[in-house]
């Protein structure tokens, strides 16, 4: 039998304020366990939540971005279950009435299609503690600094059909938020985190079969292995006769497998209900059109643009505007180099690209900014610089010794396009090798080569390789 | 000393006729003697208080006083105070020390007021006789057989036998107005918002409202300047300005218009309470009130809904007690559902249990609508009769409990018949409204409370009510025997 | 609606409670009776009628992205059953 395979996936991103949700402690990561967990955050009896307006001006941003519906009017709601990184014995998040909801994202397939994934909501809620299962005779350790961390629970249509697919709008999802400011999209401290709802169906079928749901998934990678091993899995049980179980299940990354999580096993009764403690949330016309005339230029549209403006490639369109930093990158150095668009995107995507990955760079905290990559692309440009010295100026640039201009007067790499000084080289070239000289007008043209070299080598690399050719070749057939 | 007004005690201070340490010894002394005989507090702080006498004696002598600098008052056990117990009247917080105050405590603090001890309550409460504390029962000053109300019976048994010149109290379905009714002072419960829940523990967040206790309408109004205001921290309090509650206590009540709704005076109503309510309602009459008769329809409705929403919040808010943070924590749990059901099991009393699990059972899968929603939506209707009723009158009046005080044990097999005992003051908690409970008489040595009900945020309009009231009858000036000395 | 008790033996795990064996019918007697009370409720018809969670029509108020709280948890820890290393202990979880 044929199967279809369908995804949804529910994406937790935290979002990137200050202090928390409901209180003002702080949210950076990696604090001593408790210290950054305030009365609020531990539950303590009669403390109450206040709601961060830069939370929630996060989520209507993300909505705006998908073109969602965001609602004038959402509530807040308790989610009861008992667990120790869950003080208060409940989750305050928004059940019926949520803040963000039927929006779109469009995703680009391997085959160079696109396809439009339905966002079915996206709502606040606060994210949970962590429990440590380090020893502690026997005991387990609960740390509640990330208790009230904002979170934005994305939930995506079952739109999905593949792993790959999942994974492309993942990363299209999370290249959205990253450019909207409003999470670091660090999969690996856990600010990205995702929830995948996998179930298989003959092809054909309408209905939707049973569906599992796979747990805290943490990198690209694990998503699709997951993912792809859940739907073997379910298909090998269907095909045994056998059903699959609506469950939860853990991705054991270690053994490239889902399991069934024990203690999730109980049927939840989660009791939602409004939220006493907090009031309808009210998003007015003039507050969402405030934000979004803030809404920066978002990724499928930069991509446009510079595929117009710049006459980039789609390919080399999509690579440059795949973080909102890198492209803004990009346009100032295509500014500062003075308008010269390809040569600015192959220095962005070559030189500096593998500059940044072999040091393990950001952008912002690297030795070379816009103004330097233009400067000198301008002189390549200018036929100043040749580019295989350009790379070695750029080298020296990455090392600190400043820029183009003053590497290049220092170092004395000025390109020489003087026609009278390369042919005065040449003559003495050929002057020294008579040899080679008649071999070549014997017929071995590869001997050129050889003539380029040498007259390099005079010049220390300096002469203009296009005038050099040329000037050569007319010497040596006259 | 302790029949002073707090305009009196305020004015001695001044005066330099007594100090705030002389006063606060006064009372903790009074505290000491006859505090045995009814219970009503579950701390007394003698030395916290004699700390804060001191600092308000130096405020006087740099005038820096404002205007209840060092008078003492009590605070209901519910309320967090920094680095005195909180117990909420339950084995749960028997050890819970919080590391705030709450904004109620807070004020009372920053007005230079001092804090004799924190009352004894219903647990959590969760009562109307103050049978369901921790620490034992509350007796009624005026007759220690009979409960003093709940849940704030420390609270108002505390002001009744002069324990405290004044109290803090909170009201959910009625443990302001009802126990001041039952001990023969006056209680205030503010409009929902007026008073800050922070570091109040929660029962019903939506219905929970923190107010006052003293024996006169000026008194309250006095201790609700303090009190009342906007708070930050609590997402329901309101941004509304706080008149001075005491400038108006003296306006006429020429044109008055009073509605009596016919529900409140139906079958279930003990006939002396009604008679002594028609009495109260006719010195109204005397003092140029125009009397009328309006209806609140959903009035039967309001307990069955009360008894929802209350119930479905509270099982949510109390899930906190886990006994991993704070509080109760059981012996030996062999695994963490043992753990938490051992703790919450043994540090919650039966009636919270009750009705956590009502509560939970209200909430849960397939029963929202039925039981949730439709007690919310009820809470419209009862809502609604008010504001009909509101387009008519300035105030409603009635009965604030259909008996006086019952006995100890009396009620406390049968949940239902306590719980009906809430029936006049419950719709005003699901509305949000302000509602008072002033003396206005005696049935036998137990007291009768009037209750005035008001429109939202017109407490001043209720003490100026109650006030005048007050200076035409001495029910108010009446003290129980055992404690008049 | 009457509860058996099995129905209190659920809800109480539900909220987790422990609840005596001897105790379960005296619950199941009063949770009922409380229920039958409860359910006076229906003898009013409240199609259409909109659901009223908060006494006053206000909105939710929003506070500025600022942290204000300091770190307190010595303080806290103080009431703590049972912290070590700064984490509060429980018994062992099992995912």
């Amino acid at each position: 039998m044929e199967w279809e395979t369908v995804i949804g996936l529910e994406i937790h991103a935290q979002l990137a304020t200050r202090s928390k949700i409901f209180s003002g402690a702080a949210t950076a990561y990696g604090a001593e366990p408790n210290t950054q967990a305030c009365a609020v955050d531990l539950g303590l009896p009669g403390v109450l939540p206040v709601l961060n307006r830069e939370a929630v001006r996060m989520a209507c941003l993300f909505g705006l971005a998908v073109d969602a519906e965001i609602a004038q009017r959402s509530v807040f709601a308790r989610k009861n279950y008992f667990y120790p990184d869950l003080p208060k014995g409940y989750q305050i998040s928004q059940y019926e009435l949520p803040v963000v909801s039927k929006g779109r994202l469009i995703i680009e397939l391997e085959d160079g299609g696109t396809k439009t994934i339905g966002i079915t909501r996206a709502h606040l809620e606060e994210d949970a503690g962590k429990s440590l299962h380090e020893d502690f005779h026997g005991m387990t350790g609960i740390d509640l600094n990330r208790a009230g961390t904002p979170l934005l629970e994305i939930v995506s249509e079952p739109d999905l059909r593949s792993a790959r697919e999942a994974v492309a709008y993942m990363k299209k999802l999370r290249s959205l938020v990253r450019y909207l400011e409003i999470c670091d999209g660090n999969m690996q401290e856990g600010s990205f985190r995702c929830d995948a709802n996998v179930s298989v169906r003959p092809v054909g079928e309408k209905r939707l079969g049973t569906r599992a749901e796979i747990k805290n998934i943490n990198s690209f990678r694990f998503v699709e292995r997951a993912i792809n091993f859940e739907i073997e899995r379910q298909i090998d049980l269907l095909e045994r006769g056998e059903t699959v179980v609506q469950e939860t299940r853990l991705y054991d990354a270690a053994r490239g497998e889902t399991r069934s999580m024990r203690s999730k096993e109980e049927a939840m009764d989660y009791r939602y209900f409004p939220d006493p403690d907090l009031l309808p949330l009210h998003v007015d016309t003039a507050w969402l059109e405030e934000i979004r005339a803030l809404l920066p230029e978002l990724p499928d549209s930069k991509k446009e643009r510079f595929m117009f403006e710049y006459g980039l490639t789609s390919y080399d369109a999509a690579v440059l505007t795949s973080s909102r930093e890198l492209a803004d990158f990009y346009e100032a150095v295509e500014k500062s180099s003075g308008g010269e668009t390809r040569l600015a995107a192959n220095w962005v995507m070559g030189d500096f690209a593998a500059a940044l990955n072999r040091d393990g760079l950001e952008i912002g905290a690297c030795p070379v900014n816009a103004r330097m990559l233009g400067g000198l692309i301008r002189r390549i440009a200018d036929n100043t610089l040749s580019g295989k010295i350009a790379k070695q100026v750029f080298e020296a640039m990455w090392e600190g010794e400043g820029d183009a201009d003053s590497i290049i007067e220092k170092r004395g790499l000025k390109q020489i396009t003087d026609t009278g000084a390369i042919e005065q080289a040449i003559d003495e070239v050929l002057a020294a090798n008579p040899e080679q000289v008649n071999q070549y007008r014997a017929g071995k043209d590869k001997l050129l080569g050889f003539f380029v070299g040498q007259v390099m080598k005079a010049t220390q690399g300096k002469a203009n390789p296009a005038q050099l050719n040329q000037l050569l070749k007319e010497k040596l057939n006259s | 000393m302790h029949d002073k007004t707090l305009t009196e005690l305020a004015a001695g201070l001044r005066a330099k006729e007594f100090s705030s340490v002389e006063l606060t010894r006064y009372f903790l002394d009074r505290i000491a003697r006859y505090d045995g005989q009814i219970n009503s507090f579950i701390t007394v702080c003698a030395d916290y208080a004699l700390q804060q006498a001191q600092a308000a004696d130096q405020a006087l002598a740099n005038g820096d006083a404002v205007s209840l600098t060092g008078i003492p008052l009590a605070q209901k056990d519910i309320f967090c105070t920094d680095g005195i117990r909180t117990s909420c009247g339950s084995r749960m917080l028997d050890n819970f020390i919080a590391p705030y105050d709450a904004g109620v405590v807070e004020r009372c603090s920053g007005a230079g007021m001092v804090m004799l001890g924190k009352t004894n309550m219903d647990e959590f409460a969760m009562g109307s006789s103050n049978e369901t504390s921790y620490y034992g029962p509350v007796h009624n000053p005026w007759d220690r057989e009979a409960v003093p109300g709940g849940s704030s019976g420390g609270s108002a048994a505390a002001v009744a036998a002069r324990l405290t010149p004044v109290a803090t109290a909170t009201d959910t379905g009625g443990s302001i107005r009802q126990p001041a009714s039952l001990c023969g002072i006056t209680g205030l419960k503010p409009t929902y918002g007026r008073v800050s829940r922070f570091g109040m523990i929660a029962f019903a967040s939506s219905l929970d409202q923190g107010g006052v206790m003293a024996r006169s309408a000026e008194d309250a109004a006095l201790l609700l300047n303090v009190i009342a205001g906007f708070d930050e921290r609590d997402s329901t309090s309101a941004e509304q300005t706080v008149p001075d509650y005491g400038a108006t206590l003296d306006e006429t009540l020429a044109g008055l218009k009073i509605g009596l709704p016919e529900e409140y005076f139906s079958d279930g109503l003990d006939t002396e309470v009604a008679r002594i309510i028609d009495a109260a309602v006719d010195e109204y009459r005397k003092l140029g009130a125009e009397v009328k008769a309006i209806s609140l329809p959903n009035t039967g409705l309001a307990v069955p809904t009360y008894y929802v929403i209350a119930p479905a919040e509270c099982s949510s808010n109390l899930s906190r007690f886990d006994g991993v943070r704070f509080g109760y924590r059981c012996e030996n749990a062999v695994d963490l559902e043992d753990l938490y059901k051992r703790s919450r099991g043994e540090g919650f009393g039966a009636e919270v249990k009750r009705r956590i699990m009502i509560g939970t059972y209200a909430l849960s899968a397939g029963y929202y609508d039925a039981y949730y929603l439709k007690a919310q939506q009820l809470r419209h209707l009862i809502s609604d009769d008010f504001a009909k009723a509101f387009e008519e009158v300035d105030v409603i009046m009635g009965p604030t409990s259909p008996t006086v005080a019952f006995n100890l044990g009396e009620k406390s097999s049968d949940p239902v018949s306590m719980y009906l005992s809430d029936i006049y003051t419950i719709a005003v908690n699901l509305a949000g409204l302000p509602g008072l409970s002033i003396p206005a008489g005696f049935v036998g040595s137990r007291p009768v409370g009037l209750q005035i009900i008001g429109n939202y945020f017109n407490e001043a309009r209720l003490l100026n009510v109650a006030h005048r009231f007050q200076q035409v009858t001495d029910w108010h000036l009446r003290a129980p025997q055992p404690f008049a000395d | 609606m009457s509860l058996e008790k099995t129905d209190i033996e659920k809800i109480a795990h539900l909220a987790r409670l422990e609840i005596d064996p001897d105790d379960v019918s005296r619950y199941a007697r009063d949770l009922s009776v409380i229920l039958e009370l409860v359910e006076q409720m229906n003898q009013v018809d409240t199609g259409g009628v909109q659901p009223m969670a908060h006494p006053l029509q206000m909105a939710q108020r929003l506070r500025a992205d600022e942290v204000t709280e300091t770190n307190q948890r010595d303080k806290f820890q103080q009431i703590a059953p049972q912290v070590e290393a700064g984490l509060y202990l429980v018994p062992k979880v099992i995912e």
